[in-house]
């Protein structure tokens, strides 16, 4: 900084430096708390913990309370005495059954969003170039975020007896392969729309974005150096992939499956849309809340995923899925 | 998979054709249904869901127009996402600037407790709130819409504010206050301008997710018809399809304005909504 | 002159750490005081209590005799130039300058013409309207140092401000502080872990480790009479000496430090010049370092006793006495320091 002929700034007799200060308030208050970290965090998490802490936690208490309760078989009013007959009601063998139902759908649903995810996720992470993997991004974003009753109205579109897949089965004259699918037991129905093969395309359609980008990521954390690493050692492509990209994308996989297993467990929309008339878990809940107006058994049944998915985290989080999300 | 081939001349590996079918498969799979929902807005037929349309007219765009009940289910649905989106932002703001600011006792607890509307099943919150409701004997309204709404909205704005929080340094407000503004200039001059992004970008995700949400607002709205709730109601039992299909095709583009806004408000510096769902 | 800044007997604890541990120390106004220390050996937690962003817990902290323990950074006579600078990003160059005239509620033609004085003052005039991501390293600490200037505060406080820059620009930039620091005469209190920084620029300085301070002097005392074993390795290259051969050598008790230039080595063939202070030894190692080679010689019935000399050449034309050598080591009679 070579010395200037003109007095520098500092040298200046200014008039006024520094206008007095105004010991406003403001200025007392944030002193007064800047000493205080402590009571400063505790005002900023008030707000929201009260929110989530009273308003949230405390209703998933009144769930809980109320599935102590029982209705009044007479005048179809809640009881509020201790009793566990709701619980007992519960216990039954259709109910049993509905939860078998519903844990089935949950796991083929995320096994299928882990098949058909993976190579997407794969080429996103390490082929895709920076432009492509933006496109890509925003392809697997944009169904995540957007309408699900679209999303799920379009499928109705298209499994239609007189939609788009019976028509491309008629154009390309494999309306026989449809029909003998339809006649299978079980995932089978009279039309794609009224079945458990339906119900099962519709889940995955929906959510399988969920599956896609904690793979991705987690295969992004994939080193590249890894891989030259393995294959310097002279380790084939599919060996390396077996043995080097898979167990490390694993926890990714088990992240998404924990979302697409959660979601299909809780849903009750897709089944009342699409689907054979049988009861889903989610289902169970709405119909005993709304047309029975039976609270302490939806309550109650709303336990039951609850009890499962954290079974799940709990199994997840021993596989290192959380460090994926 | 057959696929990773030495690094050709631009340094990146190819990816084999089956890896390519394949994930192009996924994308196809992901799209060409929204696009189906376009098609149908435009076909004349009103009875079936008949492919291909016998032909194809503007005139339903005319009739939902027209039509009050769904103007009444829009208006209902951006009041209540814009309400739930404000407070959602307030909330996981301040939640996010405690966690990012300090390591204490109890941060995963929080962090747990703004994820946990989400990572449970949309029908235990949905049940859940409506039994609490029913304890406290609170009669269905507007705000029995917005509670929930703002309560699984709260994380998506946590999320966006977190991760700018984290990246942005920590010094730029000790600058600030060394430079002698106190804590409400730093909160003004500094902390909110470098979050306005993060925050645009949370809000608007958190509008997309409340405006299209039904699961939980079944259970919270009694009587009111939002339009997600609309919309279920011509799912379940279809009574005007053309409409429907407009209606679609509306919410198809009222959704894809947030989402990409708020992807191209936050692209470059951090994930968006990986961890967001719905 | 009265002290600027002074610690009294001030812990910083952080849980049962000790980040800080009952320094006291005087700052004198218009110093260039450095403090000095590994990471990690508190002095960045001083310069956090001076600045306000930290506070003791216990002891007391004078800004210009008054006690301002715990006084928030914003009440405070006192700005930081940051390591990572800490420019606002969304703001211009001249924004940035003026902040600190912005939240005191300056006009705003004043802060713009004071913004560009100090813009001039660092020879960044006519840079206002750029945006930080826009300047190279170097620049955008210049407007760091003009924003924490504009105030015109008592003491400026510097966290390792050249740590993020290269070489040869960290050498201009040490001449640039050092000449700023005359021009605006007031207290620079500057953070580094550098010795040859803290050395070429500061008045006085101060060494810590592990939460305490070594050693404060001049950079010609620390040097020369380093008080500490510490103070000997960490400020330059010593040979510390310790056990039955100081009293050999030294005729003194106790560990002695003596610099690796100090130490005179001569083939053992040739006349001693002066006193006969010295010893005999080996040449082990022979190192070429251009302006001076470094010899590693063992002692001359104390084999195991390795010293580090350096022989600036002068005389030789790249030929440095080989390895295996026998020399004869002497020094000067105030070219040792016994350490504590």
């Amino acid at each position: 900084m070579t010395a200037r002929s003109q007095p520098h700034p500092l040298g200046q007799a200014e008039p006024q430096v520094r206008p007095a200060r105004t010991r406003s308030l403001s200025r007392r208050l944030s002193g007064w708390l800047y000493g205080r970290r402590g009571l400063f965090l505790l005002i900023l998490l008030l707000p929201p913990l009260l929110w989530l802490g009273v308003v949230y936690v405390g209703s998933l208490f009144a769930l809980l309370l109320n599935s102590f309760f029982a209705i009044d078989p007479f005048s179809g009013m809640v009881v509020p005495e201790f009793t566990l007959a709701t619980w007992a009601e519960l216990f039954t063998l259709a109910n049993f059954d509905i939860i078998v139902r519903t844990v089935t759908m949950a796991a083929v649903v995320t096994v299928a969003a882990a098949l058909i995810g993976f190579p997407l996720a794969y080429y996103m992470a390490r082929y895709a170039g920076p432009r492509m993997k933006a496109v890509l991004y925003l392809g697997v974003m944009l169904p995540l975020w957007s309408s699900y009753l679209v999303r799920l109205y379009a499928w109705k579109l298209i499994l239609a007896k007189e939609g788009i897949l019976s028509w491309a089965a008629g154009a390309t004259g494999t309306t026989w392969l449809l029909d003998g699918i339809l006649g299978l037991p079980v995932i089978g129905g009279p039309s794609l729309s009224v079945s458990y093969l339906g119900m099962f395309l519709v889940f995955l359609y929906i959510w399988l974005p969920f599956m896609i980008l904690p793979i991705q990521a987690a295969l992004e954390r994939v080193p590249k150096n890894l891989l030259d690493a393995s294959s310097d050692l002279g380790a084939r492509p599919g060996l390396t992939f077996r043995k080097v990209i898979l167990p490390l994308a694993f926890p990714g996989v088990v992240a998404g499956s924990i979302f697409t297993f959660s979601l299909t467990l809780g849903d009750y929309i897709i089944p009342g849309v699409i689907g054979a008339s049988r009861l889903f878990i989610g289902q169970a809940v709405y119909m005993h809340q709304g047309t029975a107006g039976n609270i302490p058994l939806a309550a109650a049944f709303s336990v039951v995923p609850i009890v499962i998915m954290a079974i799940y985290l709990t199994a997840a989080k021993r596989l290192g899925a959380f460090d994926a999300l | 998979m057959r696929s990773d081939r030495r690094p050709p001349a631009d340094g990146r590996p190819r990816a084999g054709w089956g890896l390519k079918a394949a994930a192009a498969f996924t994308v196809l799979f992901l799209h060409v249904p929204m696009a189906f929902i376009v098609l149908y807005a435009f076909t004349t037929e009103d009875q079936s869901y008949v492919f291909p349309p016998p032909g194809l007219t503007l005139k339903w765009f005319a009739v939902a127009w027209e039509r009050q009940d769904v103007w009444n289910a829009l208006w209902l649905s951006v009041q209540v996402a814009l309400t739930a989106t404000l407070t959602a932002m307030i909330l996981g703001t301040l939640a996010a600037a405690a966690i990012s600011r300090a390591r204490f006792f109890g941060r995963e607890v929080v962090s747990l407790l703004v994820i946990l509307p989400i990572a449970l099943p949309g029908v235990v919150t949905g049940i859940a709130l409506r039994s609490a409701y029913g304890l406290a004997d609170i009669p269905f309204s507007f705000w029995t819409i917005v509670v929930g709404h703002a309560t699984f909205c709260i994380v998506v704005v946590y999320n966006n504010a977190l991760a700018r929080f984290r990246r942005t340094s920590g010094s730029l407000i000790e600058a600030s206050m060394d430079l002698g503004a106190d804590g409400f200039q730093t909160f003004r001059y500094v902390v909110l301008p470098n979050m306005a992004t993060a925050l645009l970008a949370g809000g608007m995700l958190a509008f997309a997710l409340s405006f299209d949400e039904v699961i939980v607002t079944t259970f919270t709205a009694g009587q009111q018809t939002t339009l997600p709730i609309w919309m279920l109601s011509e799912l379940v039992r279809p009574r005007q399809r053309p409409v429907t299909n407009v209606v679609a095709v509306f919410v198809i583009a009222v959704t894809f304005i947030p989402i990409l806004t708020a992807y191209w408000l936050t692209r470059g510096s951090e994930t968006t909504a990986d961890a967001g769902g719905k | 002159m009265a002290a600027e800044v002074r610690f009294d007997r001030v812990t910083c604890a952080f849980g049962p750490v000790k980040a800080v541990d009952d320094v006291s120390f005087e700052i004198a106004e218009g110093e260039f005081f450095s403090l000095l220390g590994p990471s990690g050996s508190g002095k960045t937690t001083c310069l956090r209590m001076i600045a306000g962003f930290q506070y003791p817990t216990a002891g007391h902290v004078y800004i210009h005799g008054k006690d301002d323990t715990r006084l928030p950074p914003f009440e405070r006579d006192v700005n930081t130039v940051f390591q990572d600078y800490a420019l606002f990003p969304h703001m211009t160059v001249a924004d940035n300058v003026a902040y600190g005239l912005m939240v005191r509620g300056v006009a705003k033609a004043e802060r713009r013409r004071r913004a560009e004085e100090m813009l001039e003052l660092v020879r960044l005039g006519g840079y206002g309207d750029r945006r930080p991501v826009q300047l190279s390293g170097g620049q955008r600490q210049r407007v760091a140092l003009a924003r924490a200037l504009i105030n015109h505060p008592r003491v400026l406080l510097l966290d390792e401000p050249l740590g993020a820059l290269d070489l040869k620009l960290r050498e201009e930039m040490q001449t640039e502080l050092k000449q700023l620091q005359r021009q605006v005469g007031i207290t620079f209190v500057f953070v580094t872990h550098d010795q040859t920084e803290a050395l070429s620029m500061s008045d006085r300085l101060a060494v810590f480790n592990q939460g305490r301070i070594e050693q404060i002097g001049t950079p010609a005392e620390v040097y020369d009479r380093p008080q500490t074993a510490f103070v000997a390795e960490f400020v330059g290259t010593s040979n510390i000496l310790r056990g039955p051969v100081t009293k050999r050598l030294f005729g003194v008790e106790g560990p002695v430090s003596i610099r690796p230039e100090k130490i005179v080595l001569r083939p053992d063939n040739e006349p001693a010049a002066g006193p006969d202070t010295g010893a005999l030894a080996t040449i082990a190692e022979v190192t070429f370092l251009g302006a001076a080679t470094r010899y590693r010689v063992a002692l001359a019935g104390d084999e195991a006793t390795h010293l580090m000399v350096t022989a600036p050449n002068v005389l030789t034309a790249g030929q440095a006495l080989p390895s295996g050598t026998r020399v004869r080591l002497s020094w000067g009679p105030e070219t040792w320091q016994v350490l504590a």
